[in-house]
């Protein structure tokens, strides 16, 4: 039966895309073989989905090897979340990225570079299926060493600053994550997820375990780009090819996200929450960046840089909902991940358009743009406004839960940086649609036209879809829902 | 309930307006056509309501259910019918109006104008028979949002600058204030629909974790977080607004938004904290006092103002205040005013505007200082100029008569002295800015008519479509004075208490 061999293949198949895109040696051809295994790794991805929503979690010995000597693959509502997730985001970029890849990446290059993205996203996938902590270390080299690299791609020569300092800080802090997996090895002898969790429980006052838990939680934090360790991410995004920022955006940091979470369950939520005051101290956290981020976002004058500054602080309120430790801001925080993958993938994919017509993205050449891309810039203004979290867009749904949230805790000051923090993604994402719609028209752009339709569609999917999740919300809310459920499973 | 349907068809209809709009937009003729009979259309729905809303009637219809527990839900009552029955009516004048507005002004991308107007219409339709929080909000919102592009129809700086300050103040406010207050109520009664009586009490006492102290602030937050309502220090995006085309100063920003934000204040006042409720715990009197500073503070700055637009604007933003007034009296009496001046200042406000964009678009004068000898060039316009002043004012005779006369009742009722005074200072002052206009039209010498560029041919009236209008908004204004028996009991029908 394939279907039970789905979480294998999910990984497998872009793994072994990557060699054959190479082999292929025509962008063209590695493009059309790397859309066709996005879109079936998507397809896989939802219909494990709906096999865990159904039947429960998935296990999967890697192999036919039972742990703890083989690797388990584990799939529960939370990493089918996160799974479709990368799934979805990757289809819409890939489909994107045929004409902006052969514009903004050199003719010898372009095979190289579809290569590269089948590994980000093996990576992505394995470091959100696997029930094995030292794999999740793997496929979180394997997804890191390919982004830093496609970062590095980009044209503007900063992009190879951006990368070098992606490549330390990335690097120490999957150092990090392995010291917190090798000292977790030490206390419990195991590295399958499910038995640490259960043999964790009885050492939870440990030193050890307590430095594990701090290695593991800076290292991630670093990956997920959470304040005050956020560095790395701005030129990142700002400078790499607009089909990796789109990409990055929309996965890499959420994969981080669902990665903190496995671990709270790991160490347990009454470990993580009540034991150590993790919630307080990552809620705090997060609070600032959100604030900093999102005020360093208004003063950006490169669109694509103020959209990366936006990240760091949409990351915030994902980490936010993480710190809040209780149902609501759970849920909040897990749907999220989801609403704002799609809203700021769309962003970056109507920035890519920007780019390969005008081939610049300063607010000054986007000026009065929208008369000549009407279609980019509609697509830009609806997920711009589930940005903001404008009701009847997915944004505010999550925003909602993550003030429920808060309020339920009263902490009081957080709910108030929430709704503060929309104010000034208001100002930020207002001073793009004030140039696009309201600035002179940029003479340079003259002759400009819309973006090509294999182009604007995948944005339109985005766009439409943080519209059709504000509207109905039912299916992410209940599956965050069940997900936060999980994580707080063992809280007292 | 069977005139669930009616709902459905009146929030549908601006929609349907939009794609036939959209539709016609290379024939000018049917393209406004399209916009008249949408709102012809919705007024006719509105209407049929009435009869069954006056019964006692309370017609809903739960569109769907986008949180778990909270529904886009529509549930139709006197307040909420009188807000649509007076958006859609004029809605239908401002369009007459418009036609002869925008064509004699060549203004540009006039498809564009009439889709987003009536995109706002359908923001008004829903957010007038909305059954609870959430669901105002989103067309509270909404609103914000399609005015927008009305907003800064002219281009240019000044309309970039004024479209961020409108955005600013109008979403920042919601977000920060309104939304934090539902989401607050949302949790601590569990649930944010419109009850008669309010939410908060159950069998004659405070739920379970409500405490005055809570609901003062919850007031505060929901209140001030009604930007749409222009209390200071949240008014500085109306005067902004007003270098939008006048058909949109007059249905938008002194009817529909406007309105719309003292229309949440009361809905609030009587559906979410219950008048009796607050009136019991003698919450309210600090907002009072900040509607009343409003008052009279916006009646001052209008005086000095010679913009001509932007003296309307102030002088909206102070008779807005006497509506927040009305409610924060917390009394059957105040509320019930609050509805009637919505009425007459609706009818009143647009006629000004109305009169203000025929003089501009017909002899280019904008300011009050320009306005010598205006009248005896336009008399029609500046009769129903007059007129509409004298309502605004409430003098007897015109419609504005009844609002403040039940108001300054009310603030006596409840031992109001001082906001009696200032009751009666605001209309003083109403004049005091209102009045110099239509004075200097018509004793004004002819100095001004000597000026350069002014020795041309004198041109007669406005164009007629916009002679039309601005007559009948100003005949409406003084026969609501005569119609003041029926809407007060057509109001008198809000559920005050609860069950």
């Amino acid at each position: 039966m394939i279907s039970a061999q789905l979480p294998a293949l999910q990984v497998v198949l872009p793994l072994f895309a990557a060699p054959l895109a190479i082999l292929l040696r025509r962008g063209n051809l590695a493009w059309v073989l790397a859309l066709a295994v996005t879109w079936i790794a998507f397809a896989i991805s939802l219909a494990l989905l709906v096999q865990v929503l159904d039947n429960g979690p998935i296990r999967y010995f890697f192999g036919g090897w039972a742990p703890p000597w083989g690797i388990e693959y584990r799939i529960d509502a939370l990493n089918a979340f996160v799974l479709v997730i990368v799934g979805g985001i990757s289809s819409a970029v890939l489909l994107f990225a045929g004409p902006s890849v052969r514009k903004e990446i050199g003719e010898g290059h372009q095979h190289l570079f579809f290569a590269l993205v089948m590994l980000l996203l093996t990576g992505l996938y394995g470091i959100a299926i696997t029930g094995d902590a030292f794999n999740v270390f793997v496929f979180l080299e394997i997804a890191s060493l390919a982004s830093y690299a496609l970062i590095a791609m980009g044209k503007d020569r900063r992009a190879l600053t951006a990368a070098f300092q992606y490549l330390v800080l990335g690097t120490v802090g999957a150092t990090f994550i392995l010291i917190g997996i090798g000292l977790l090895y030490a206390m419990t002898g195991t590295l399958n997820m499910a038995d640490m969790a259960e043999r964790i429980h009885g050492i939870h006052g440990s030193r050890t375990v307590l430095t594990a838990f701090a290695f593991l939680t800076v290292g991630i934090a670093l990956k997920a780009a959470v304040f005050p360790l956020h560095y790395w991410l701005p030129g990142a995004y700002a400078y790499a090819p607009s089909v990796v920022s789109a990409l990055l955006a929309g996965t890499a940091t959420k994969v981080a996200a669902y990665l903190l979470l496995r671990f709270i369950m790991i160490f347990g939520a009454d470990f993580a929450y009540v034991a150590v005051p993790l919630g307080a101290a990552i809620a705090v956290l997060a609070a600032i960046g959100i604030l900093i981020a999102s005020a360093s976002a208004v003063f950006q004058n490169d669109a694509k840089r103020l959209l990366a500054f936006s990240s760091v602080a949409h990351i915030g309120y994902v980490i936010l909902g993480v710190g809040l430790g209780n149902a609501s801001g759970l849920t909040g925080g897990i749907l999220h991940m989801f609403n704002h993958a799609m809203a700021k993938g769309a962003v970056f994919l109507a920035m890519g358009c920007v780019m390969l017509q005008v081939g610049a993205t300063h607010l000054n050449t986007l000026s009065g743009l929208a008369k000549r891309m009407p279609w980019t810039m509609a697509g830009f203004t609806a997920a711009g406004l589930s940005l903001i979290g404008v009701p009847l867009t997915a944004g505010f749904v999550s925003k909602w839960y993550l003030v429920t949230g808060a309020i339920e805790r009263a902490w009081w000051p957080l709910a108030v940086v929430i709704v503060a923090s929309s104010i000034l993604a208001v100002w930020y994402i207002w001073r793009i649609i004030d140039a696009v719609y309201f600035g002179p028209p940029n003479p340079a752009a003259e002759g400009i036209q819309e973006a090509p339709l294999i182009m604007v569609l995948p944005l339109w999917a985005l766009a439409a879809g943080s519209v059709y999740f504000g509207i109905d919300s039912s299916f992410p809310v209940a599956v965050a829902g069940k997900a936060a459920a999980l994580v707080l499973a063992q809280m007292p | 309930m069977t005139e669930s349907w009616i709902i459905s068809a009146a929030l549908l209809t601006p929609l349907l307006g939009v794609l036939a709009i959209a539709v016609f937009r290379h024939r000018p003729n049917l393209r406004e056509g399209a916009s008249l009979v949408a709102a012809a259309v919705l007024f006719a729905l509105a209407v049929s309501l009435v009869p069954g809303v006056a019964n006692g009637d309370r017609p809903a219809l739960i569109l769907f259910e986008f949180l778990p527990g909270i529904s886009l839900g529509f549930r139709v009552e006197p307040l909420g019918l009188g807000f649509a029955l007076i958006a859609s009516f004029l809605w239908f004048v401002t369009t007459v109006f418009s036609i002869g507005y925008m064509r004699a002004h060549n203004e540009s991308n006039q498809t564009r104008f009439y889709i987003f107007f009536a995109l706002a219409l359908g923001a008004v339709t829903g957010a007038a028979f909305a059954s609870n929080l959430i669901t105002l909000y989103v067309f509270y919102e909404a609103l914000t949002l399609s005015t927008i592009p009305l907003v800064t129809h002219n281009g240019g700086e000044e309309s970039r600058r004024a479209g961020r300050v409108y955005v600013g103040l109008l979403l920042g406010t919601s977000l920060t204030m309104m939304l934090v207050a539902i989401a607050w109520i949302w949790i601590l009664t569990g649930t944010t629909d419109f009850v008669p009586g309010g939410v908060f009490v159950s069998g004659g006492a405070l739920l379970f974790g409500v405490t005055p102290g809570i609901l003062a602030a919850l007031l505060v937050l929901m209140v001030l977080g009604t930007g749409k309502a222009g209390l200071m220090p949240f008014h500085r995006w109306l005067p902004a607004a007003m270098v939008a085309p006048t058909p949109v100063s007059a249905l938008l920003h002194a009817v529909a938004v406007v309105k719309l934000g003292v229309f949440t204040v009361l809905k609030v006042t009587i559906y979410t904290f219950g008048v009796e409720t607050l009136a019991s715990f003698g919450i309210g009197r600090a907002l009072m006092y900040l509607a009343a500073f409003t008052l009279i503070a916006a009646g001052i700055f209008a005086l000095r103002e010679d913009n001509l637009k932007r003296r309307l604007a102030y002088s909206t933003i102070s008779q807005l205040a006497y509506i927040v007034l009305g409610a924060m009296l917390v009394t059957k009496i105040g509320a019930i005013a609050g509805g009637m001046h919505i009425a007459a200042h609706a009818f009143a406000k647009i006629t000004l505007f109305f009169c203000a964009g025929a003089v501009m678009v017909t002899l280019h004068k904008t300011k009050v200082s320009e306005m010598n000898g205006v009248g005896r060039i336009m008399p029609i316009t500046m009769t129903a100029f007059l007129v509409a002043s004298l309502s605004v004012a409430g003098l007897p005779f015109t419609g504005g008569f009844w609002g403040k006369w039940y108001l300054a009742l009310a603030a006596l009722d409840s031992d109001q002295i001082v906001m009696f005074l200032v009751i009666l200072g605001g209309s003083l002052l109403s004049l005091g800015y209102l009045l110099p206009p239509a004075v200097r039209a018509f004793y004004g010498g002819p100095r001004n008519q000597a000026g350069p560029g002014q020795a041309t041919v004198m041109a007669g009236e406005a164009r007629w479509p916009m002679v039309a209008a601005v007559s009948l908004t100003a005949s409406i204004s003084v026969l609501l004075f005569f119609a003041a028996e029926p809407i007060f009991g057509f109001l008198d029908t809000i559920d005050f208490r609860g069950f």
